[in-house]
């Protein structure tokens, strides 16, 4: 006899404890991303909301373009590029209000420049001049994680901290299809599930972790359905379609504000541009893939949609392109401008106050400051 | 005046009223970790927080040590101070990347803007006849990670005050606590508890003239048991408690070094790349015109914790202190 066998003997009914807890159902996501752009429901669509996106989404695409020049230049170390996917990176930014805190992964620079953060401040993990060049606290921006996942289960930290302290913040957590893999994902959205957290996980689901695709990444029908699992609501979204990801975003928040707990976002987008510029991405995909993807670019949607309605002609379009390349112009020359740096912060900002250790070797370096500087002068 | 009976008091109880006089002290401590609420710990130091101050000051998580210590970071984002419980050493593994990537840096990636003060408390060390994955000395591994302060109690006055002082620090603090010391009783007045002082101080347990040993944690007493034996055979052992591994106290460690000449380094942890090389360094570069003999190691060996019908054999004890002792006459064999 086995031990199932036996259990099921002594235990003809189980005990509560054995029963399902939710109804999976109402948690799954529908087979077809969520999508407004070319459909009916786009009528429905406020005007205003669409013109604002567009122009971030304009902004955006040349913010990706300017940063990517600028690392060409070596003004930058590396810049992993969000073309293609600006409008998942604008709708976790404009979903959120002030007092709600954003969650970015090292691609997410864009979400954080949308949210308001100043775009060289953002950019300076990116520059090497310092690891996180803006105040978390103030803009309610964590720093940018480049460990994947890592910065999930902060996310749900705060958001539980937030509800204890009776604040009604949420915390929004951007990741990628690969950090679903990471083990921080799981125990992320394990315990947003169990404290129901207000978090939402809104992963970018860009068809590649570097090089390797999504069919080797995961098994699983989509990366939402992984929601169900956690007990927390799965959906699915259109990444390219812009108002699409603002409406499933904007539900997702409301409803965790409400106290009705996480929710998992999958955005099927694409990555246009190569992982980072020390990438080759001819190596693993295909041009016609890449072009076809160009298709259904998250701007020309958007766009499609606005000028066949009426909400905007060639004047709006050239508006927000002359927006964006003063945004670009102001980018490029501060940015071409070097950081002023004091080599002594090296010690200053590792404990509240430095360790004897760490005081010897300010010692040390400052004398090697002025031995340099002594040598200059000679 | 009222005067208070002082009684004996184990090391796990002090360390349950640390963070109880915390918790009454400050709203924004919270204990976290699996087991701590119902059951109060598996070692039963977090007895009662939960009863006293809520389920959400003193929270039952999932068994995800990543998760667990993750979630303190963004509850410190927050404002919040929280108590991590990791349970058993080498079950804090699978944080450790919260740990390194994250706690110990963020202070560091943000200018100072986010401090992070979260306290883990890490039960570690052998000699209670655990089970492989029970019995890990992995002081090494914090104590290689800047930005974390590292610490650990040899004294139920020091279990109270050095987890006092690691709560109240604006730094995340790694709190090793000696398992095998958590049911060692001492006469410990509660109402007077030792004033808390700031991290980083080493204190000098036994004066002694011949030679110093330096220890902390799980080997004091072993060190002052050796230091007693050690009086027949005509040496007057001194014996130092680091208490706090990061900092480190390099002042009070070289003054007795430079009192009494010789040194000899004990912890259970392994030697090779372990702390008392690091501690053997140090004292040499300090106080190398005042040796007699070489800093010496009596250190666990270097091998995976044995299993518990063998660990006594790797533990140091008094014996291979002696033999120690005994080799720091360095002029004899020369």
């Amino acid at each position: 006899m086995t031990v199932l066998e036996q259990r099921g003997a002594y235990h003809p009914s189980p005990p509560p404890a054995w029963q399902p807890r939710t109804d999976p159902a109402p948690l799954l996501p529908d087979a077809e991303p969520h999508r407004v752009l070319g459909t009916d429901a786009a009528e429905s669509a406020d005007p205003a909301l669409m013109r604002r996106l567009y122009a971030e989404l304009v902004r955006g695409r040349r913010y990706n373009a300017q940063a990517t020049a600028l690392t060409k230049q070596g003004r930058l170390a590396v810049y992993p590029s969000s073309t293609g996917q600006e409008a998942c990176e604008v709708a976790a930014a404009l979903v959120l209000q002030e007092r709600d805190w954003l969650f970015p992964s090292y691609r997410d620079t864009l979400a954080a420049v949308a949210r308001g953060l100043d775009p060289v401040q953002a950019l300076t993990l990116l520059r090497g001049d310092w690891h996180t060049g803006y105040d978390p606290r103030e803009h309610r921006v964590a720093p940018l994680s480049t460990p994947l996942a890592t910065q999930l289960p902060h996310a749900v930290g705060l958001a539980h901290a937030a509800r204890l302290k009776g604040d009604d913040v949420v915390a929004l957590a951007l990741v990628g299809d690969g950090g679903t893999s990471e083990g921080d994902f799981h125990e992320a959205l394990n315990f947003a599930a169990v404290w129901q957290a207000p978090v939402v996980f809104l992963v970018q689901n860009n068809g590649f972790a570097i090089s390797v695709p999504l069919a080797k990444q995961t098994a699983a029908p989509s990366l939402a359905h992984k929601a169900v699992g956690y007990g927390m609501p799965g959906r699915l979204v259109d990444g390219n379609d812009a108002v699409a990801v603002h409406q499933v975003l904007t539900d997702a928040v409301r409803r965790a504000r409400e106290g009705g707990g996480p929710t998992l976002v999958e955005a099927i987008t694409y990555r246009l541009d190569a992982h980072t510029n020390a990438d080759d991405a001819t190596r693993y995909r295909a041009a016609d893939e890449v072009d076809a993807w160009r298709a259904h670019d998250p701007i020309t949607l958007l766009e499609r949609e606005l000028t066949g309605r009426g909400l905007l002609d060639e004047a709006g379009i050239e508006a927000a392109r002359a927006d964006a390349e003063a945004m670009a112009a102001d980018l490029r020359a501060r940015m071409n401008q070097d950081p002023a740096l004091d080599p002594m912060d090296l010690f200053t900002h590792v404990y509240a106050e430095p360790t004897p250790q760490l005081r010897e070797q300010r010692d040390q370096l400052r004398a090697e400051l002025a031995a340099e500087r002594e040598g200059d002068s000679r | 005046m009222t005067t208070v009976a002082v009684k004996p008091a184990t090391m796990a109880q002090a360390l349950t009223r640390a963070m109880r006089d915390a918790m009454a002290s400050d709203p924004t401590v919270h204990v976290l970790g699996e087991d701590v609420g119902t059951l109060g710990g598996v070692f039963r130091v977090t007895d009662g927080l939960a009863k006293e101050f809520g389920e959400d000051r003193c929270t039952d998580t999932p068994l995800a040590e990543a998760g667990i210590l993750g979630a303190a970071v963004g509850m410190a984002m927050y404002g919040l101070r929280p108590v991590v419980e990791m349970q058993f050493d080498a079950f804090a593994y699978p944080a450790f990347e919260q740990l390194v990537s994250h706690v110990a840096k963020m202070r560091n990636r943000t200018r100072g803007a986010m401090p992070l003060p979260i306290t883990v408390r890490v039960p570690y060390g052998g000699g209670i006849g655990g089970v492989e994955h029970h019995s890990d000395s992995s002081e090494a591994y914090y104590m290689a990670t800047p930005g974390l302060h590292v610490v650990t109690p040899a004294t139920v006055a020091d279990a109270y005050g050095l987890l006092r002082a690691a709560i109240a620090s604006d730094d995340p603090v790694v709190v090793l606590e000696p398992k095998r010391l958590y049911w060692s009783k001492e006469s410990w007045n509660p109402e007077e508890p030792a004033p808390v002082e700031p991290l980083g101080r080493a204190v000098v347990r036994r004066p002694g003239r011949s030679a110093t040993l330096i220890t902390y944690g799980p080997s004091l007493p072993v060190c002052l048991e050796a230091a007693e034996a050690a009086r027949a055979e005509g040496w007057d052992l001194e014996v130092v408690d680091l208490r706090s591994l990061t900092p480190f106290d390099d002042e009070t460690v070289c003054a007795s070094v430079r009192r009494t000449g010789r040194a000899v380094v004990v912890h259970e942890s392994g030697g090779f790349g372990g702390p008392g090389g690091e501690i053997a360094a140090r004292v040499t570069e300090r106080c190398f015109h005042h040796l007699e003999a070489p800093v010496l190691r009596v250190a666990g060996f270097d091998i995976p914790y044995p299993p518990p019908m063998l660990e006594r054999h790797h533990l140091p004890g008094v014996d291979r202190i002696l033999d120690a002792v005994g080799r720091l006459q360095w002029e004899a064999e020369g």
